[in-house]
């Protein structure tokens, strides 16, 4: 069927010269000194693991902040406005770079120096709304009898909420943690504005190398995060996407 | 119970309190003529004139980035939104494995990064040897566009009874009959929700146009945005466009979702 030759043209054959690039020296010769290259360098090393330990905080922080909004957004006790509910997925639909620059001027005005934090929370401000609504749509389509069920079998709310509702909400929190993690991690521009180029970003590097017309050591660095992708999405399960994103608005 | 409702509420207004600053930021600041933002020298409309007369620096440049931004989401959205809903005609009625790799496929897109879609297809292009341009972005869009509209419509195919269009190819309907006077119609919500998510995805997208554009000069609002800040000093007249793209949007996804929950309720009460 022709969207699966579509489909192989632009997703997977792309994937697969990220590979061949990373696997080639510039003038297409096999070699594996781009890898070598990542390991040994420094530079590229230490922006790794700051990249991962960024998005891991900022991950967290969504599901702090995120998963109560989410819950109170699901209960029809605590909320019964559908308006509510678009105005915490809007942010989604709005200019990220606008609204970063916006936080970091926002940060200059309270005189608040830009740097590690300012990115962690400026990151949240982008990040957010992308974990609420996978909460939200999984805690929605819950089965709202197994949570009385266990009421009436005599479970405290406290109870109810870790044996019942927060297990049957994984799913939607792995969804965010999806949509939020792997983003992080990549994001050039926006870690830039945040911290006044002060902090640069696993995404920053391959920028710069691809810009640069370091190919294959930028297709290199791409291949680590496309193996770090890869685990992370079996790690999940993989086809839990599918509801996800259906039915956005 | 009802101080429980009350932190509720309060937790959920200091979140969107927090969630809607920076764009409360540009709005407010798009009042005063200043031209950094965050600095006040009084209530004035001047942005907002000169953004209409294009009485600024570099009017064609932002007013060009802002026609591109338009015509690539237009383009790959109509095109991703018949490609999408052709493509999840066909999966449907795939069976097992074969089923599985398509729905596998339609996801990677997806799970991908940006940067990663960018870098991947700025590749392909080389690899091919065609050179970058508005060609090259419309194609890039469509294809990470196209999976969300497969997503969207696929639903509806599950809720679609089988049987009514072999019923109208039975009394006498041709197969394009057939297609658009039953089974697009039928597919219609799922189209549009594609549709406008394609839209929106396609006028925010930043990094996977940054790959694709080539060196041809071709910017959109996004990549305007970024070579602007990186200058230093943002055009002032950003802000009140910002401020309206952000109100359009708002009535829009305001006015769709009223509409659907009307919808739902109509139905409950059937």
């Amino acid at each position: 069927m022709p969207y699966f030759i579509f489909l192989v043209l632009f997703v997977v054959l792309p994937l697969l010269l990220i590979v061949l690039y990373a696997l080639q020296d510039g003038a297409g010769h096999f070699t594996l000194r781009n890898i070598t290259k990542f390991f040994t360098d420094k530079d590229a090393l230490s922006t790794f693991a700051l990249s991962l330990e960024v998005a891991i905080e900022n991950t967290l922080l969504c599901v702090l902040i995120g998963y109560p909004a989410a819950y109170i957004l699901a209960d029809n006790k605590l909320n019964r406005s559908a308006v509510t509910v678009v105005l915490f997925i809007l942010p989604m639909w709005i200019n990220a770079l606008m609204r970063t620059l916006a936080t970091a001027e926002l940060f200059n005005m309270a005189g608040i120096p830009l740097g590690k934090g300012t990115l962690l929370f400026g990151m949240c401000y982008d990040y957010l709304p992308f974990m609420i609504y996978p909460i939200y749509n999984q805690l929605k389509k819950m089965d709202k009898s197994y949570a009385e069920a266990a009421q009436d079998l005599g479970a405290t709310p406290g109870q109810v909420f870790r044996k019942v509702t927060l297990p049957l909400s994984m799913p939607g929190v792995w969804s965010g943690v999806m949509m939020v993690f792997m983003p992080t991690v990549s994001t050039f521009a926006i870690s830039e504005f945040l911290t006044n180029n002060k902090i640069k970003l696993f995404g920053t590097i391959i920028q710069e190398n691809i810009n640069n017309s370091m190919w294959n050591y930028g297709a290199a660095l791409s291949l680590v995060m496309l193996i770090i992708i890869g685990l992370t999405t079996l790690l999940q399960g993989g086809d839990q996407q599918e509801e996800v994103s259906g039915g956005l608005i | 119970m009802n101080a429980k409702k009350f932190f509720a509420k309060a937790y959920l207004w200091l979140v969107l309190l927090i969630l809607y600053a920076p764009i409360a930021f540009i709005v407010i600041f798009s009042f005063t003529e200043a031209k950094s933002l965050g600095n006040w020298t009084g209530f004035s409309t001047q942005l907002y004139q000169n953004l209409f007369n294009g009485s600024m620096q570099n009017a064609s440049g932002l007013l060009a980035a802002v026609k591109n931004t338009l015509i690539i989401a237009l383009v790959a959205s109509i095109v991703a939104t018949i490609l999408g809903t052709i493509a999840a005609i066909g999966i449907h009625h795939l069976a097992g494995r074969k089923k599985q790799t398509m729905t596998f496929l339609n996801n990677i897109p997806m799970i991908n990064p940006d940067i990663i879609t960018g870098v991947s297809l700025f590749l392909l292009f080389v690899f091919l040897g065609i050179s970058q341009g508005y060609m090259t972005v419309i194609l890039a869009h469509i294809t990470f566009c196209t999976p969300y509209v497969v997503l969207n419509v696929m639903p509806k195919l599950r809720q679609l009874n089988p049987n009514i269009y072999e019923a109208a190819l039975d009394l006498g309907a041709t197969p394009a009959q057939a297609l658009r006077k039953v089974l697009v119609p039928a597919l219609r919500p799922g189209m549009v929700s594609g549709f406008i998510l394609s839209f929106t995805m396609s006028l925010d997208d930043f990094a996977v146009t940054f790959f694709t554009r080539g060196t041809i000069g071709l910017d959109t609002l996004s990549t305007y945005i970024y070579a602007d800040a990186r200058k230093g000093g943002l055009t002032p007249e950003l802000k009140p466009l910002m401020s309206i793209i952000f109100l359009i949007i708002l009535v829009v996804l305001l006015v769709i979702n009223i509409r659907q929950s009307k919808q739902q309720a109509l139905n409950n009460k059937k």
